[in-house]
C-alpha cells in the first residue's frame, strides 16, 4: 500500500488523476497521523470536518470530470497568521485566541480555489515574531527530528515552525509559511524540508496577520522543489486589495525545473563565511559547492560587503513596523478585552495582559527607535543602511544568475539552549536569512545535508528580484537530492 | 544610547503597555542589550544615501474611492468584546 503521508503533491496529484488514490483517503491519512503525532504540537487548530467535506467534494469534481483546480484534493495547513473565514486565527497569541475572521486572506482563498483541502491552522512564533516557535501562546512546537537519545527536545525553527514540522512530519503534503526575515527558511532547515520566501510583491499580504509590512511575504513549504513551484505558482498574483504586489503574470515554475545548470554563475560571497562558522554547516556548504560544480554550473566568490549590518538594521525596523501593526490591538474589536477605568487603562491592561514578553520587547523598541529624537538615528539610519544591503544584491546579481549561502547558522538548537539566550543571541539565528529579505529578493531553502548528530542542514538559493524563472532552472538538480535526508 | 528607568516608563506608555517593575528593568536591560549591539551602524558611511522604504516591484497605485462591499455590520461587530446597538462600547471618556 502506498504510504500516503510520505508522499510529494506531484506524486499525490499524479495518483489521484489515475483514480489510484481518492482525496478522502490521503485526507484521511493525514488525520490519522495528525491524532498520532499530538505530541509534536504543530497545529494549533485542526479542522477535520470541513477537510473532510473539502476532499469528498473534490473527489466529486474528479469523477464527474468537472474542472479541477491545480491541486484538487491535496492536504495541506495553514500558518495561523493566515486569516481563514469562520476558522480561530490566532497569531499564536492570546489577544487574538478567539478571534475568528469575517474574511478569508487573499493566499488561502488562491489555494482554496485551487481544489486543496484544509486539514488546520498551524503553530508559529506569537505574531511571527521568534525563530523557535517556543514564543507561541500555544504550547512549542517539537522538531520531529529527534536528537541522538531518540527524545524530541529540538525547537524546529521559526516563527514558521508549525508548517515545517507538519509538512517533515507527514502531517500535511505543504503548508503555507511566511517570511519577515527568515520565518520559511530557518525551520525549513531545521525541519529538512523545502521552502520558498518570494520576491517581496509576489504574493499578496491581504489577510495575513501583520509584522513587518515592508518585509512580510507568503510562501510554500514542502517536501520538494517542485512541490514548492506547484504551491507557489498558485499562491501568487496581483491582488485589488494589495497595493504592493507585481502586476505580472505569474510564470510556470515547475516548466522552467529543467536540470540544466550548465553554464549558470552561482556567487558565493565571502562575507557568509566568517570566522567561527559551524563547521558543519560549512560542510555541507561545501558539498552543496561541489554539486553545482559537478552539475557544470561555474561558481565564482563575489561580495556582499554590507551583509553584517542587515541583522541590526532588520531589527530596527521590523520591531518599527511592528509596534505600529501592533498598535490595532486596543480591547475594542479584536475579542480580548481586560477593563480599566478609563479608556487608556482598558487599553495598557489589554494590551499588557495579551501580548507576549517578546512581543513586547519588540513594541517597546519599535516605539523607542520611532520617538521623537531618536527616529532619524536609529529608524532613517537603519532604511538608509538597507538601501546599501539592497544595492550589494543588485550590484552581484549583474555577475551572477544565483548565490548560494547556509539558510542558518546551526542545525536545529534544544530547548535547553534557547532558554539560555540573551535576545540579541536568539537573533543572531536570522544572520544569514535576513539580508535577503531586506533587499527583497527571493530565497529558496532546501536540505543538502546532516550534521553529524543526524539533523537536517539547509542551504539558501536566493535569486534576483522577480527572476524565479530564470534562477528556478537549476533547483531541479536538486530535487533529487531530497533522498540524502 | 542608554535606555533608562524614565525612558522604559515613557516608551511603554506611548506603546500603551505597563509592567512591574521586575519586568521593566528586565526590558530595560535587554533593550539597552539590543541597542548596544545597533550601535554597529553608525561605522557605515550613509553619506548621500536616501533611505530603502520599500522594494515593492510595483508604484504605489490609486482605485477610485468606490464602495465595493458592505451590509456586514454583524460580522465585522461578531469580534468586538464589548458593543451595543451594532456600536463598540468603550469606557466612559468624556464626563
Amino acid at each position: 500500500m502506498t504510504d500516503l503521508v510520505n508522499l510529494h503533491i506531484s506524486e499525490a496529484l499524479d495518483l489521484l488523476n489515475k483514480k489510484e488514490i481518492s482525496s478522502v483517503e490521503l485526507t484521511k491519512a493525514h488525520l490519522a497521523e495528525m491524532e498520532k503525532a499530538r505530541f509534536l504540537n504543530a497545529y494549533i487548530t485542526e479542522t477535520p470536518d470541513r477537510a473532510l467535506a473539502d476532499a469528498a467534494a473534490s473527489d466529486k469534481r474528479r469523477a464527474n470530470g468537472e474542472a479541477l483546480g491545480a491541486l484538487d484534493g491535496i492536504p495541506i495547513a495553514n500558518k495561523d497568521l493566515y486569516c481563514t473565514k469562520g476558522i480561530r486565527t490566532t497569531a499564536a497569541s492570546k489577544i487574538l485566541s478567539k478571534f475568528v475572521p469575517p474574511y478569508e486572506s487573499t493566499v488561502s482563498q488562491k489555494l482554496k480555489d485551487a481544489g486543496t483541502v484544509m486539514l488546520g491552522k498551524v503553530n508559529t512564533d506569537q505574531f511571527a515574531m521568534g525563530g523557535s516557535t517556543v514564543t507561541s501562546f500555544f504550547g512549542v512546537t517539537k522538531n520531529p527530528w529527534a536528537d541522538e537519545n531518540g527524545e524530541y527536545t529540538l525547537v524546529p525553527g521559526g516563527s514558521s515552525g508549525g508548517s515545517a514540522a507538519a509538512v517533515s512530519a507527514g502531517l500535511c503534503m505543504g503548508a503555507t509559511g511566511s517570511d519577515t526575515g527568515g520565518s520559511i527558511r530557518q525551520p525549513a532547515s531545521f525541519c529538512g524540508v523545502t521552502g520558498i520566501k518570494p520576491t517581496y510583491g509576489r504574493c499578496s499580504r491581504y489577510g495575513i496577520v501583520a509584522f513587518a509590512s515592508s518585509l512580510d511575504q507568503a510562501g510554500p513549504m514542502a517536501r520538494s522543489v517542485k512541490d514548492c513551484a506547484l504551491m507557489l505558482h498558485e499562491m501568487a498574483g496581483a491582488d485589488q486589495f494589495d497595493s504592493t504586489v507585481a502586476e505580472l503574470p505569474v510564470p510556470d515554475y515547475t516548466a522552467a525545473l529543467t536540470g540544466d545548470i550548465r553554464g549558470k554563475k552561482i556567487g558565493i560571497p565571502r562575507e557568509y563565511r566568517p570566522d567561527g562558522l559551524n563547521a558543519e554547516v560549512a560542510k555541507v556548504w561545501d558539498k552543496g559547492i561541489e554539486f553545482l560544480k559537478n552539475a557544470g554550473a561555474e561558481v565564482v566568490d563575489i561580495s556582499l560587503p554590507h551583509t553584517k549590518y542587515a541583522l541590526p538594521v532588520y531589527y530596527i525596523i521590523a520591531c518599527a513596523e511592528a509596534s505600529s501593526n501592533l498598535s490595532r490591538y486596543d480591547g475594542v474589536r479584536y475579542t480580548t478585552r481586560v477593563d480599566g477605568k478609563t479608556l487608556d487603562e482598558m487599553y495598557e491592561n489589554t494590551r499588557t495582559d495579551g501580548f507576549g514578553a517578546e512581543v513586547s520587547r519588540r513594541i517597546l523598541l519599535g516605539t523607542f527607535v520611532l520617538s521623537a529624537g531618536f527616529y532619524d538615528a536609529y529608524y532613517t539610519r537603519a532604511q538608509r543602511v538597507r538601501r546599501l544591503i539592497y544595492n550589494d544584491f543588485i550590484e552581484a546579481f549583474k555577475n551572477v544568475d544565483a548565490i548560494l549561502v547556509p539558510a542558518a547558522p546551526t542545525p536545529a538548537l534544544s530547548y535547553e539552549a534557547f532558554k539560555n539566550m540573551s535576545p540579541v543571541d536568539t537573533y543572531l539565528g536570522d544572520v544569514f536569512t535576513t539580508p535577503a529579505s531586506l533587499a527583497g529578493v527571493p530565497s529558496l531553502s532546501l536540505p543538502i545535508g546532516l550534521s553529524d548528530k543526524g539533523l537536517p542542514i539547509g542551504l539558501q538559493v536566493i535569486g534576483s528580484i522577480l527572476t524565479k524563472t530564470r534562477f528556478s532552472k537549476f533547483l531541479k538538480y536538486w530535487k533529487n537530492r531530497q533522498d540524502l535526508i | 544610547m542608554s535606555f533608562n528607568e524614565q525612558t522604559i516608563k515613557t516608551i511603554a506608555n506611548l506603546a500603551r503597555l505597563k509592567f512591574p517593575q521586575e519586568q521593566e528593568e528586565k526590558f530595560m536591560q535587554d533593550i539597552n542589550g539590543i541597542l548596544d549591539w545597533v550601535e554597529q551602524l553608525k561605522e557605515v558611511d550613509i553619506t548621500g544615501v536616501e533611505p530603502l522604504v520599500s522594494v515593492s516591484p510595483r508604484e504605489s497605485a490609486i482605485r477610485k474611492d468606490q464602495v465595493t462591499d458592505g451590509g456586514i455590520q454583524t460580522e465585522l461587530m461578531a469580534n468586538a468584546p464589548e458593543s451595543v446597538q451594532g456600536f463598540y462600547e468603550v469606557p466612559r471618556m468624556v464626563e
